[in-house]
């Protein structure tokens, strides 16, 4: 036991210390941070207001325009040739002029503006402006607007998932991002790690040390000292991952979160009119996507997905890092390295390929599967989790990927034990099937 | 007494048998030589010592006990393929090395420190192995083959990468582990270095041990009973029982004759003969050299 801790500690330290290690684990949360950055950046600069100056000849239309997150309107007693020359000038981004004989003649409404004005803009104003002359008709046949308004229904659809601990709402967007980036990151990192075993065993292989090694510790022990050491590796990697991506969201949420209470208020001062009021509140509860996902995360069950993630990466991880540590010792260089890597790739990628089927049908058969077979499980399930498994299922899988992983190490064990000390020679598959089965 | 002893050692793999009923006893305190041509089972033999393969039959003992992990530490291996972790420093590298071998960090430390400056080496300990020449990282090797103090030092080939000045430092090294009593098998096929330190030997060839004993008692047996003369005149009249096989001149214009006698005469004979006829300058017995029963021994092993 002793002997294996050595080792564990040496690959360990060697793959810490390495300068790969430290730029990898600073830039993950920089890249997640700014993945993060760039969703709240766009959630707050697609708040950035159009303001619109309205010369209204028919005096109609005044505090009818409904300022809105994106649109604020003026209305300023000024002839349109006046209003043409200042528009610019003013900080308005586009000028409308509302003839006289607009509800008579709706297409003489024009809008000038400095640079060419967005579609969407134009259908903004076109639409206010065909709903105002609309309410006025309407109002005009004796319908009141407080009649409109209550024939209309809004209808926001919640969904609710049922299960044992009661109703909570969920967020179905929400939780299919979180179990594929749970499925992804367990892909991706299984693939990492295990092929970090791999060249690890390469490198002793080729650098012809695994014979003083060998005659000092048991293959076995060596192998598996290597694989436990790569695994503390990835959870260091992952802690430090999660340690730095709070802290970075928490510091960044912060100041974003100033800048846009700061932004609002600002607009509402400037506009200085009835709305403005109106403007800020909606704004303040205005919803913001991150925050959105941050609270549909917070119905789901963390503690759960988090010891599953650990399990299902563990268990992935030794599964499949077993395997590449029997190629690492069967081959003697690199290049060979690929006739034995795409059997051992194939169920990995068809693990994803499943994953993509078993977020839109968690339940169906194919998912069912694919998360209780230990070659597939540790992606699919991760999958699966958040949208709830059964207990026996799941308890189910874990077992079979803990006998799976016991089963690979085995054979991964006798292949290594013969493959390290084999030199200068080719392997087939035939080759390595005889290596399991020899003695001593 | 016997530090390790093979007795009936089968090795099989799948297409050839590596090793065939070999049986050797390696005495205490002695530099053992096992010689064998390349592909005999040598390397076979040594990894059946070290523990990386088991025999298929046959048993090993070191110290009178059946071969068990507890013996790891007290084997010290140098591969004749040899290698050391690149990427890690020297002396980081050696104290886990040391470390595997059952040493604590703080013994380990204080052997290194004696190694070092007997080596002189001290300026190595936080260099990369990778920035070191190869001579420099096989003398880190060997270091680590014996900081262990380990009572059996199993070295493959040795000398292989050494410049002359390096092979003699080692050299001495070996003598001064031989004895203090510890006991070194040495595995070559370079005979010049067996006949400069060997006291016993074993020559192993296509699986089989062919021969072993002493150094000298196998000399004694390979004698053919030859003497050579140099001197000046002519040897005529012979007895016929002494056979002259050759005659060559040498540079310095004297000749020197080579010349069997039986098994049961005396050199005096011989001599006596000589010294009434010619003037004699030498006269010796030829000692067939390790090269010689080498090429034999190995030349005569019929093809199976």
């Amino acid at each position: 036991m002793h002997i294996i801790f050595l080792i564990i500690k040496r690959e360990y330290l060697v793959r810490v210390r390495k300068k790969s290690f430290i730029i990898m684990t600073i830039l993950g949360p920089v890249l997640i941070f700014g993945f993060y950055a760039i969703i709240g950046w766009a959630a707050v600069s697609s708040m950035n207001q159009k303001k619109i100056e309205v010369v209204d000849e028919s005096g109609r239309f005044a505090g009818k325009f409904k300022n809105d997150d994106e649109t604020v309107y003026s209305f300023p007693k000024k002839s349109l040739a006046a209003a043409k020359k200042s528009f610019v000038k003013d900080g308005y981004n586009a000028l409308v002029f509302i003839p006289k004989d607009v509800i008579e003649r709706p297409k003489t409404v024009q809008i000038f503006a400095e640079k060419s004005v967005s579609l969407s803009l134009q259908s903004n104003i076109e639409r206010a402006i065909s709903k105002e002359i609309e309410n006025i008709k309407l109002e005009q046949a004796g319908i009141t607007q407080k009649i409109i308004q209550d024939a209309k229904v809004n209808v926001d659809a919640q969904t609710i998932s049922l299960s044992d601990a009661g109703e909570k709402s969920s967020n179905g967007i929400a939780t299919t991002i979180i179990s594929g980036f749970c499925a992804l990151l367990i892909y991706i990192s299984v693939l990492i790690y295990g092929t970090q075993v791999m060249r690890g065993v390469m490198e002793e292989k080729t650098s012809r040390i695994v014979e003083v090694i060998i005659s000092s510790v048991k293959p076995f022990q060596l192998m598996l000292g290597k694989i436990i050491g790569v695994a503390l590796v990835g959870l260091t990697q992952f802690l430090l991952w999660i340690v730095l991506t709070v802290g970075l969201i928490t510091v960044g949420s912060t100041v974003m979160g100033q800048k846009e209470t700061a932004n609002s208020a600002m607009t509402a001062r400037m506009n200085g009119m009835p709305g403005g009021q109106d403007v800020q509140s909606k704004m303040a509860t205005a919803k913001n996507p991150v925050a959105d996902v941050m609270a549909a995360i917070g119905t789901l069950n963390i503690p759960l997905i988090v010891a599953c993630f650990l399990f299902y990466f563990l268990g992935g991880y030794l599964l499949y890092s077993a395997l590449f540590g029997a190629v690492g010792a069967a081959v003697d260089s690199e290049t060979e390295t690929q006739q034995f890597m795409f059997p051992i790739m194939m169920p990995i990628i068809a693990a994803i390929a499943f994953a993509q089927i078993a977020v839109r049908d968690p339940d169906g058969p194919l998912a069912f599967w694919t998360s209780i077979i230990p070659f597939t499980s540790p992606v699919v399930m991760m999958v699966r989790i958040p949208f709830g498994v059964p207990g026996w299922q799941l308890a189910l899988s874990m077992v079979l990927l803990v006998l799976g992983f016991v089963g690979t190490t085995w054979i991964a064990a006798r292949i290594y034990r013969v493959g390290i000390l084999m030199y200068g020679k080719k392997t087939s598959f035939r080759e390595l099937a005889k290596w399991v089965f020899y003695k001593g | 007494m016997n530090i390790l002893e093979t007795h009936h050692i089968v090795k099989q793999y799948a297409e050839h048998r590596a090793l065939d009923d070999v049986s050797l006893s390696v005495p205490q305190g002695c530099i053992f030589g096992l010689l064998g041509p390349n592909g005999a089972g040598k390397t076979s033999l040594i990894r059946i010592i070290n523990q990386i393969t088991a025999p298929d039959s046959g048993q090993v003992l070191l110290g009178g006990e059946h071969l068990n992990p507890s013996h790891i530490k007290r084997i010290g291996y140098l591969p004749e393929e040899r290698g050391l972790y690149k990427k890690m420093k020297v002396g980081e590298q050696l104290l886990y090395l040391a470390q595997l071998k059952g040493l604590t960090e703080k013994q380990a430390m204080e052997k290194l420190k004696t190694w070092f400056i007997k080596f002189d080496i001290k300026t190595w300990w936080n260099k990369q192995v990778e920035d070191l020449s190869k001579g420099m990282q096989q003398k880190v090797q060997f270091v680590a083959t014996v900081m262990h103090e380990p009572d059996l030092i199993i070295l493959d080939e040795p000398f292989s990468g050494f410049d002359p000045i390096n092979a003699n430092l080692i050299k001495d090294e070996i003598l001064e582990l031989r004895d203090k009593g510890k006991t070194i098998i040495f595995s070559t096929h370079r005979m010049e270095s067996v006949e400069e330190l060997c006291d016993y030997i074993a020559l192993i060839n296509r699986s089989h041990k062919v021969l072993d004993g002493s150094k000298r008692a196998i000399k004694e047996q390979f004698k053919t009973h030859t003497y050579h003369v140099e001197y000046k005149g002519e040897i005529i009249d012979l007895p016929p029982a002494f056979d002259v096989l050759n005659t060559l001149t040498t540079d310095d214009g004297f000749l020197r004759t080579n010349i069997k006698i039986p098994p049961d005469a005396a050199a005096n004979d011989l001599i006596r003969y000589l010294l009434d006829r010619v003037a004699v300058r030498s006269f010796g017995e030829n000692i067939p050299s390790m090269n010689e029963i080498f090429i034999q021994t190995v030349g005569e092993v019929p093809t199976t």
